[in-house]
């Protein structure tokens, strides 16, 4: 039981039990993107607002598994108070560390790093990853 | 007890506990030496050549045809191979479609897989037609009298699941076929979850069309069944078109062959047929009755040790097919499946291509376990044991 109990680390458990800035707001000048996982009933809306290039605002809502729960929880706090450019590295760094891709070990992802555990379970990393695509939705420059 | 059917599975391996059969089933040691037996001694085309492979090819295919034409007390000519039960019952629903319009009315119900559900949801929007839900009982069954209070002389299509693959009902679907018939509308039964344990004859039960998948009855993937009244198959016109399907092709004329066949277009999934051939041989020797006792064996001693623990909810306690849909109380379903699946126990987890019945029990996702002729105690003991252990690992980590 090592491994599995390996992926649901404190901070994890504490985040999917009290999630930060969860409920979405009604403000003006905020982006919302809505990702879900059919297969297994994840379903997450990430909303942000950006000012003066920076992330204003960071807030999710929905419903599914502990991991992907909690990775919108810590996604909401890595982000708020990014400017956009390193927010979306940061982003970018953190979905290619779930998948087990390289990714710019440079990028602090602070206490985001605890998702690393999910490497091991290919099965979970879409769960921890749909947040932060959500979110990089949410900050793509109007085409 | 040892399970008499168990050694002629390969894909059962020690520690492994397949428990997702609803989905998939196994496949045993003579369905797989009929597949492959045709790639290594035939490998031909069927219906076109008159050399003595394909002949020979041909009639393995139509064989297989008349297996599962026996199997439900139909004549071969009303056996249509598809990809799936999802392709059949899409096929019905394409063809049957065209001839309805706004104001006529499709009966289906909540309990309904995507696959049975979605099609008509298609044609009730391209036709002005509209979708008439049944009214479930607080338990979420089909009844007869829900099915009276929404059928009406507008009524032309009643589209509905045999057994739920989420809640394991059975539908009682002889009355309701026999009063659709005497408003004039059309019965379209999936039974995806019910061909492998349920006796079903066509002629007793005055069906129109009935559709069910391989995969699910010990057979290959990629081929599947529609089966229609003759008269009403040749009247509906094909939906894809290509080789073999036709009699008769010139510039300005085309004639379809007869059911099957006009619904048979290009080269079919000829292996999976013959293979499905034999899997309903093996599932006539053993008999559905034998199945269905035993999976109703498994199910109540699983059910009667599941229900003393605390910690998780059954949403069916009264299911009639040995399916179990549940959750572990506070816990995400993908989490506890994850757990399962880490104790080599391999459950479902999800809406089950059927989030209508998600819906009506007021869940985002659940788990299930089904059981199927090659499970045995083993299983449920294996089963049993994992569960009391998910609980207690996912209250100490204060789910």
């Amino acid at each position: 039981m090592a491994q599995l109990e390996n992926l649901y680390r404190e901070i994890i458990l504490e985040h999917f039990k009290h999630p930060r800035n969860k409920g979405l707001l009604d403000v003006s000048g905020a982006r919302s993107y809505r990702y879900k996982n059919p297969s297994c009933g994840d379903d997450v809306t990430i909303q942000t607002k950006v000012e003066a290039g920076h992330v204003v605002l960071c807030r999710h809502e929905g419903t599914g598994c502990s991991i992907c729960c909690a990775s919108a929880s810590v996604l909401t706090e890595t982000m708020l108070g990014l400017p956009v450019a390193k927010a979306e590295k940061t982003a970018k760094a953190y979905v290619a560390m779930v998948r087990n891709e390289p990714f710019d070990e440079d990028v602090d992802l602070g206490e985001a790093e605890v998702f690393q555990g999910v490497r091991l379970f290919p099965a979970r990393t879409k769960c921890a990853s749909i947040a932060w695509l959500a979110f990089l939705e949410t900050i793509k420059e109007d085409e | 007890m040892k399970n008499p059917w168990r050694a002629d599975f390969p894909q059962l391996k020690p520690g492994r506990t397949y428990l997702d059969s609803a989905a998939m089933s196994l496949k045993p040691q003579s369905v797989i030496d009929a597949v492959t037996g045709y790639y290594r001694d035939l490998s031909v085309n069927i219906h076109r050549s008159l050399y003595e492979e394909s002949l020979t090819a041909t009639n393995l295919y139509e064989a297989a045809r008349r297996e599962v034409a026996t199997l439900i007390n139909a004549d071969s000519d009303e056996i249509v191979f598809t990809r799936g039960a999802t392709d059949a019952l899409n096929l019905v629903a394409s063809a049957y479609g065209k001839f309805l319009g706004p104001g006529d009315e499709i009966i289906t119900s909540e309990l309904e897989h995507h696959s049975s559900y979605l099609p008509w949801r298609q044609v009730a929007e391209a036709t002005g037609a509209s979708l008439r839900f049944i009214p479930l009982t607080e338990t979420g069954r089909i009844t007869l009298e829900g099915f009276i209070s929404v059928l009406t002389a507008k009524t032309k299509v009643v589209a509905l699941t045999h057994v739920s693959n989420v809640m394991g009902y059975l539908t009682p679907i002889q009355p309701i076929i026999d009063l659709a018939r005497s408003q004039g509308a059309i019965t379209v039964i999936d039974c995806a979850q019910s061909i492998y344990s349920e006796a079903l004859d066509v002629r007793m039960l005055g069906v129109d069309f009935l559709a069910f998948s391989g995969h699910k009855m010990l057979g290959p993937t990629g081929i599947g069944v529609l089966f229609g009244r003759r008269q009403l198959l040749n009247q509906l016109d094909p939906v894809a078109f290509g080789g073999d399907m036709n009699d008769f092709v010139t510039k300005t004329e085309v004639v379809w062959k007869d059911a099957p066949y006009r619904f048979e277009a290009g080269t079919m999934p000829v292996a999976s047929a013959i293979g499905l051939g034999e899997a309903v041989r093996y599932l006539k020797r053993v008999g559905l009755e034998a199945i269905d006792r035993h999976i109703k064996q498994l199910y109540r001693f699983t059910y009667a040790q599941l229900k003393k623990l605390e910690g998780l909810s059954i949403y069916n306690p009264d299911t009639d097919k040995g399916i179990i849909t549940f959750n572990l109380t506070g816990v995400p379903s993908h989490d506890a499946v994850s757990y399962y699946a880490e104790q080599g126990v391999m459950l479902r987890s999800g809406h089950h291509c059927a989030q209508l019945v998600s819906g009506f029990l007021g869940i985002d996702s659940s788990l299930r376990a089904s059981f199927h002729l090659y499970s045995d105690y083993e299983d449920a003991d294996r089963f049993l044991q994992v569960t009391r252990e998910a609980i207690a690992f996912f209250r100490k980590l204060g789910f």
